[in-house]
């Protein structure tokens, strides 16, 4: 167990620099931000002032040499925009997102694991073909339009929920969060909605499958000739079964739905770190989308290396078998 | 077996077929079961032939200056030109568009940019899938390495960050498309094609002599083809979904920008294109549903 752990640790130091040189060598690429940074008027001295001020005369390999012993400490560089160090940036709005994405996980979870239990068991039914039917629906609704939608209903026609924000925070161990107070919440709701919809039907669907496939194997025909109630032949003998699978895709997933809330974020306003990195982008604040990619990428591969060493633990047979990046 | 997987390889409907019905009309019998699934093939035909009729029944040419007229912009849905007296069934935009005839024009592009890129991630996917199966050794290591790593991250962010490092363009949104793509195809084929390559058909195709490059084109790779219809039917939906997910956010195309005129109770500006694409979007993945259905052989009784 041990030396999985390691050998699947290590896999995981590999592509964080891997990814690092990658985003920094995509990141480099990007426009010349002294063009944006300096006054158009500027003199030529100015100009090179500015640009050794950033660091941005060195070659390539020289930026990328500082940047790594520098990003190895924690320090990857200011913000041009808000002269601020870009970590404390992106740490700063990291709550929000992690807020909005656990929120949406939440819901997602907690209505699409049953709706794909009931579609699965009776999947002839007339209910197992409507949840179906939504599923598709959830599928094919693009996340921004359905914002829009969302807004255009309840902030403008109808006025109940606001568009934009976080609302009122409290802090929570230090961290502001929005969900404990009444008008965080209202503010919570929709962007947490609208994230939540893609993953929810994924997970009906992930869980429908999963329990057709259960309920046609021997042990569940066996737990059914032993007279057991259906109620523990589901809750107990499939559902048990098919959680490792839904566990690991939830776990997964936690990453895409922390990339997706870019989109989120951008819609409804949410101060998280995603409306950080568009904003970045359009102002071509490098240390910014920098610092966000490797942030974000620590936090994916974290989660990978996570639910891979649990998936093992809950499931001998990926151990034993040797495959290391089971997903 | 041979006979079962085979459904929708081209070879199969020359081949004489050992049932009575031939493989296609069978093919065609188990989709028409799902009446959700004919209405999304229908829905889906009808889109099509909008998208490529669009400069023929389009009322107008949006991206023709010309044809603008400020006077006319954020009209609502159903109001009459004040010029021509030609009326707008969905409206204007704010530049004085009409919202119909930039719907239609949008869908060609959407649906151009979302087969151009599935066919070209495709290509890549399938040789480097195969590649990877047939071979095996350090080149399935490698190929697969980097799927799973790619893998690993949401396409968004791939295709954002690579788009804000190439900049705007149709060419650079089916890059990034295809950067984001090809591995699921490479996954898919590597792991069909090591299943298949163990089978009978490929061990009597040996026996016969038959060069290498025959068996992998004529033997493999119409029975992989099944499993890649269904992810490749998946993956033109996805496509459009992310182009103009990455369009919204300021980084793919240039599209209307609705959400400013939202606020402004001008819903149709942002609504009704928004509509066409769910649409769209729907249709295919009710066709893939059934697809999926059909091909997966676990499902059949």
């Amino acid at each position: 167990m041990l030396a999985f752990a390691i050998r699947r640790f290590g896999q995981s130091l590999f592509v964080l620099v891997v990814m690092a040189f990658l985003v920094f060598l995509g990141v480099y690429a990007i426009g010349n931000p002294i063009e944006l940074l300096v006054n158009p008027q500027a003199d030529e001295i100015e100009r090179v002032r500015a640009t050794a001020a950033l660091g941005l005369d060195k070659p390539f390999v020289g930026q990328f040499a500082t940047f790594l012993a520098r990003a190895a400490s924690g320090d990857l560089g200011r913000s041009f925009v808000y002269n601020i160090p870009a970590i404390q940036l992106i740490l700063d709005k990291l709550p929000a997102t992690l807020e909005l994405a656990l929120a949406a996980t939440v819901i997602a979870v907690a209505v699409g694991i049953p709706l794909g239990l009931i579609a699965g068991l009776r999947p002839h039914s007339f209910v197992g073909r409507a949840i179906m039917a939504g599923s598709i629906l959830g599928f094919s609704l693009p996340t921004f339009w359905v914002g829009l939608v969302l807004i255009m209903v309840f902030s403008v026609q109808l006025g109940w929920l606001p568009p934009n924000g976080r609302g009122e925070t409290v802090l929570l161990l230090g961290i502001p969060v929005s969900f404990l107070t009444w008008d965080g919440l209202r503010h919570l709701a929709m962007p947490a909605l609208n994230l939540a919809l893609f993953k929810l039907s994924l997970l009906v669907r992930l869980t429908r499958a999963s329990t057709r496939e259960a309920a046609l194997q021997d042990y569940v025909k066996f737990a059914r000739a032993k007279g057991l109630a259906p109620r523990r032949v589901i809750g107990v003998h499939i559902l048990k079964n098919i959680l490792i699978p839904i566990v690991t895709v939830i776990g997964l997933e936690l990453g895409s739905v922390i990339a997706f809330a870019i989109v989120t974020e951008s819609i409804f306003a949410w101060p998280g770190t995603g409306k950080l990195l568009i904003d970045s982008i359009n102002q071509l604040d490098r240390p910014v989308i920098v610092a966000y990619l490797l942030v974000i990428v620590t936090l994916f591969i974290a989660i990978n290396f996570v639910v891979d060493v649990l998936y093992s633990l809950l499931d001998p047979r990926v151990r034993l078998g040797g495959a290391a990046a089971a997903h | 077996m041979h006979e079962a997987t085979t459904t929708s390889a081209p070879e199969a409907a020359q081949k004489p077929a050992l049932a009575a019905v031939s493989p296609w009309r069978r093919f065609a019998a188990e989709f028409a079961e799902s009446r959700l699934a004919l209405a999304g093939l229908f829905l889906l035909g009808a889109i099509v032939v909008v998208a490529l009729a669009a400069p023929f029944i389009s009322p107008q040419n949006p991206y023709d200056l010309a044809q603008l007229d400020v006077l006319d912009s954020k009209l609502a849905p159903g109001e009459r030109s004040s010029t021509t007296g030609q009326p707008y069934w969905l409206g204007t935009d704010d530049q004085g568009r009409d919202m119909l005839s930039g719907i239609f024009y949008g869908l060609r592009i959407s649906l151009s940019v979302g087969v151009a890129s599935t066919v070209i991630a495709l290509t890549i996917g399938l040789v480097l899938g195969m590649a990877a199966a047939y071979f095996g050794g350090w080149v399935d290591a490698v190929i697969m390495r980097i799927a799973d790593i790619q893998l690993s991250f949401p396409a968004i962010l791939i295709a954002l960050v690579l788009l804000a490092v190439l900049g705007q363009g149709v060419g650079k949104i089916i890059a990034a498309l295809v950067t984001v793509q090809w591995a699921y195809y490479a996954r898919t084929v590597r792991s069909s094609a090591l299943v298949e390559r163990q089978k009978e058909y490929v061990e009597a195709a040996k026996v016969l002599a038959l060069s290498q490059a025959r068996i992998v084109f004529r033997h493999l790779l119409p029975n992989c083809l099944p499993p890649l219809i269904v992810v490749a039917t998946v993956q033109v939906a996805h496509a459009i979904l992310l182009e103009s997910t990455l369009s919204f956010l300021g980084l793919g195309l240039p599209i209307t920008n609705g959400f400013q005129c939202l606020l402004s109770g001008k819903y149709w500006i942002s609504f009704y294109p928004g509509l066409a694409l769910f649409l769209s979007i729907l249709a295919i993945n009710l066709v893939a549903d059934q697809l999926r259905d059909i091909m997966n052989p676990r499902l059949k009784k």
